[in-house]
């Protein structure tokens, strides 16, 4: 890709050759550089998000200025990108900041991006493939698989409020992967997706998209990370998850952005009949980082399990926004999001639980809790509820609050210093939701990566 | 005052197109020709608002304070971004904003012009004053009818009487804390209130003061096209007590009505506050009103809080609990028929250590009715020891019933609990099929289901309350049933 080092501001989006930059992809299918070029002009249109819109309640609007960060900022640091065809040679190829990387799993396949592109990609056991599995980089998907990209990639709005910064995705989008799992596959090891930001003002658009066909099983680890632990970076991320009929998919999304980075994420779940998703965010890094997430319950049987962690410190900003959307009766959907706050940290939960009229006989939960550990923190909790069935089950429930007492003492009493105390509460406190994990090596880095946030 | 009607037949008649919900709603559904000395004339404008104070004889400021709250109304949009697209519907250039016969209220029954005087007797009012009220105000239209105190609790220095009198006796007081809980720019319809306030009470309870039967007013709308607006203030002072009823009617119009009232409540340190409505306007009403107590140090207020009628209400009773140890509640039932929006809920602003408030809501949506709570609870920075606790729970009767949560809770620091919980359930069938195995109808069962779903928060009300909530409920659910 072309070391285009634009700079992609407010100011100057309108100006921006968006035209040349398109050419510099004509070896892209037309339809697809068209999408882009649609997307392009959506997000010139959008206005910023402002506070008087309902799903922007409590955001701090004025600290979301895309002044400033460059697009494709070429990773000078970086080795020269990778090719997908050869698994050893590129695997070889170190990627930066060790330190922000995962800790080694068993994993299937790997794909690994720096400043949206390909770094390392180490795909899948002949025999996966074989049985037609296709794990890959998206602008590969997009040559070789147009079919599945056409009918699966962003069909389904998340529609929380990010529509700008999803647009500004599809129309810059080149990192992501597509995962697709033909009828009746599973895969034992986790795959890895990676996208790592590099060198002051780099802006990233990672789209990823996983298809389970029916009754297929997979697990999808995706880490968002920076190479500095301050530079100031930008991150518009897309996902898009389908379980078929009776599919299982679980879906892991680890941030551990710097400290300067203004990130966006917005996530699709949908749910056939019988099918099952987890879906566990895991918020750690970032300046302002917002989340969206839309599950849509699509037929009988379906389940989706929406978790997230969050720890919260410094001035860091979470803006969390979700929907599960019940539109086939007989669905089930449970929702545990989970903040630890500290310093002068600010978090906003805002969820709803829409129930359509048909959607009878459905069980939705949602909950909310957040742990207060500083008395400068400041968390908004708005658990929503929609309901057009009256055959349903439908519960909601928010606490804020802080550390008992007696548990810090119980702690303390036994030598155990307050930071340590705090940090093993904080653990208690999120053990829940990891428990949820069946893979106990994720459930581990998992852990060992909510511990960096206390040792400072 | 003009010749009034020789018969006891309204212009127009109780009869509701669905006698299987009608009983309830008939109760009020009636109205009277009458013949008004002042009207402002359809339409709002500056000349509506100099109307209405110069019929009033107001001082300068009021009408100052009137024609700016107006600029504000009418620069303020409609808040359809979150709330209901409904509220365009609302004409206002259609609706009269000042229908008033006379000046000056009654202190007897018996010099209130009869088809006034017919009209409450209807609505049971002298009779419910007889029976256990300290005292009554009701509101015909714009202007209050009737106004009386008992002697023996005006002796003790409480002061109950419209809000237009008091504006004229009582200028300082009311001033003092006049548009100080609810300020003019609150929301648009604070601000409109403000702008063509007539009628209301003004309560004014002096130290230690403990009053003991209820005060009550009963707001009655009777003309088409009208807006009430009437604007409550009561003022307890240290140590005092009281508990306010308001009730209301309208006849049912095939044109809109629009209610909307501004209701403040200052309770000093250590006084107690209790404000119960049942609200029960003809479904052609639009009930938007704004409700608010200041609570001080160990002030405690509560709103009991029923909505059964109209055809929008919008209204989120609030407590600002400013001082320490202050204590807020709101308890609040509504029910929502076919063509009923009930949008209700609560505002709990924590401004003190250690103050504590409470939200119990119940709604219940029958046929396409839909009931929603939207509540905040407030806990700014730097206070400690705060807690709230919001229960909300619906029921939904019918398949094509919906119903909506919408809670904000915004906590800063560490040294407060806040607990929130909602559920949404319908009836069980097996509670069903055990009382029709016991003999009862399916309505009878259904009736009976719904009243134990709200019988915790009914018997909050007074008795004679709580048993007209009861009947009201059992025959709103009657025929609702398959």
């Amino acid at each position: 890709m072309p070391a285009s080092a634009d700079p992609l501001t407010a100011n100057a989006a309108a100006t921006f050759d968006f035209a040349a930059h398109l050419a510099s992809r004509d070896s892209l299918p037309k339809w697809w550089l068209d999408t882009r070029h649609a997307a392009w002009t959506q997000f010139l249109a959008h206005p910023m998000p402002a506070r008087t819109d309902e799903r922007w309640r409590f955001s701090d609007t004025a600290a979301l200025s895309l002044d400033g960060y460059t697009l494709a900022l070429p990773p000078a640091a970086l080795p020269p990108a990778a090719t997908a065809t050869s698994a050893t040679a590129a695997s070889a190829i170190a990627t930066p900041a060790t330190a922000a990387a995962l800790p080694r799993f068993a994993r299937a396949a790997e794909i690994s991006f720096v400043n949206n592109r390909l770094a390392r990609h180490a795909p899948l056991p002949a025999h996966l493939a074989a049985q037609g599995v296709i794990y890959c980089p998206l602008e590969e998907a997009i040559q070789k698989h147009p079919r599945l990209i056409q009918t699966y990639l962003q069909k389904h709005n998340v529609a929380l409020g990010s529509e700008k910064f999803t647009a500004l995705n599809t129309a810059l989008a080149t990192s992501g992967a597509l995962l697709y799992v033909p009828k009746n596959i599973t895969i034992a090891a986790p795959l890895l997706l990676e996208h790592i930001a590099a060198g002051d003002t780099a802006a990233l658009y990672p789209h990823t998209l996983a298809i389970l066909e029916d009754n297929a099983r997979a697990t999808l680890v995706e880490h968002f990370t920076s190479a500095e632990p301050a530079s100031r970076h930008f991150a518009s991320g897309v996902n898009d998850l389908h379980a078929g009929p009776a599919a299982h998919l679980a879906y892991i999304g680890a941030q551990t952005w710097s400290s300067a980075t203004l990130a966006f994420q917005t996530n699709s779940i949908v749910a056939q009949r019988d099918a099952r998703i987890l879906s566990l965010n895991l918020h750690l890094g970032g300046r302002h980082a917002r989340h969206e997430s839309h599950s849509r319950l699509q037929g009988p049987g379906a389940h989706s399990e929406m978790l997230a962690l969050t720890v919260a410190s410094a001035a860091q900003q979470f803006d969390q926004r979700t929907l599960q959307t019940h539109q086939a009766p007989g669905a089930s959907s449970n929702l545990l999001y989970k903040n630890a706050l500290l310093d002068t940290a600010k978090t906003i939960f805002s969820g709803l639980i829409i129930v359509e009229p048909d959607a009878q006989k459905t069980d939705a939960y949602q909950s909310n809790r957040n742990l207060m550990l500083s008395d400068e923190a400041e968390a908004h909790s708005l658990p929503g509820l929609e309901i057009q069935a009256n055959d349903v089950r439908c519960t909601h429930g928010a606490t804020t609050a802080r550390i008992p007492a007696e548990q810090e003492f119980y702690l303390r009493s036994r030598g155990i210093n307050p930071e340590n105390a705090r940090e093993l509460l904080v653990a208690g406190f999120f053990e829940e939701v990891l428990d949820k994990l069946e893979n106990e090596e994720l459930h581990a880095i998992l852990g060992a990566l909510i511990q960096t946030k206390f040792k400072k | 005052m003009q010749p009034l009607p020789q018969t006891d037949t309204p212009a127009t008649a109780a009869t509701d197109e669905n006698p299987t919900l009608g009983i309830d709603q008939s109760l009020g559904n009636f109205t009277y020709d009458v013949k008004y000395d002042y009207d402002a004339g359809s339409g709002l404008g500056e000349h509506t608002v100099r109307y209405i104070s110069d019929v009033k004889k107001e001082a300068p400021w009021l009408l100052d304070f009137r024609l700016h709250a107006l600029k504000t109304f009418l620069s303020k949009p409609l808040p359809t971004h979150w709330a209901t697209k409904d509220l365009e519907n609302i004409n206002f250039d259609k609706i009269r904003y000042y229908l008033a016969q006379g000046q000056k209220p009654k202190r007897t029954w018996d010099e209130v012009p009869a088809d006034i005087k017919k009209t409450f007797e209807r609505l049971g009012i002298p009779e419910q004053e007889r029976k256990f009220l300290a005292g009554v105000e009701a509101q015909f239209d714009s202007e209050a009818a009737y106004s009386n105190i008992k002697e023996i609790v005006a002796r003790q220095g409480v002061i109950f009487m419209n809000s237009t009198e008091a504006l004229r006796e009582h200028p300082a007081l009311f001033k003092k804390w006049f548009g100080k809980v609810i300020p003019t720019g609150d929301n648009k319809f604070s601000a409109l209130n403000s702008a063509v306030f007539s009628g209301g009470s003004f309560i004014y309870v002096p130290p230690g003061v403990k009053v003991a039967q209820p005060l009550q007013a009963y707001f009655r709308i009777n003309a088409e096209n009208f807006g009430q607006f009437e604007r409550t203030l009561i003022i307890c002072d240290e140590g005092s007590e009281v508990t306010y009823m308001e009730g209301c009617t309208a006849p049912k119009f095939s044109t809109s009505t629009l209610h909307s009232a501004v209701v403040e409540l200052v309770a000093c340190k250590g006084a107690k506050i209790q404000y119960i409505t049942v609200q029960n306007w003809a479904p052609n009403v639009y009930n938007l009103v704004t409700k608010r107590g200041l609570a001080l140090e160990d002030a405690e207020i509560k709103w009991i809080d029923c909505n059964i009628g109209s055809r929008l209400t919008m209204k989120y009773p609030g407590v600002v609990l400013k001082g320490r140890k202050a204590r807020g509640e709101v308890i609040s039932i509504a029910l929502a028929n076919d063509g009923q929006h009930q949008d209700t809920g609560a505002k709990m602003i924590h401004a003190a250590d250690e103050t504590t408030s409470t939200i119990v809501s119940k709604s219940i949506s029958v046929g396409q009715g839909r009931a929603t709570y939207r509540g905040q609870v407030h806990i700014p920075k730097h206070l400690k020891g705060c807690k709230n606790n919001t229960e909300c729970d619906a029921l939904l009767i019918n398949t094509n019933s919906r119903t909506d949560t919408y809670p904000a809770i915004t906590v800063r620091g560490d040294k407060h609990a806040t607990q929130h919980e909602a559920s949404v359930s319908k009836v069980s069938e097996d509670m069903i099929f055990y009382m029709r195995q016991r003999g009862l109808t399916e309505a009878q069962a259904m009736s009976l289901a719904v009243n134990g779903f709200i019988n915790d928060l009914a018997s909050q009300f007074p008795m004679e309350y709580s048993v007209e909530l009861k009947r009201l409920i059992e025959l709103e659910m009657e025929g609702s049933v398959g």
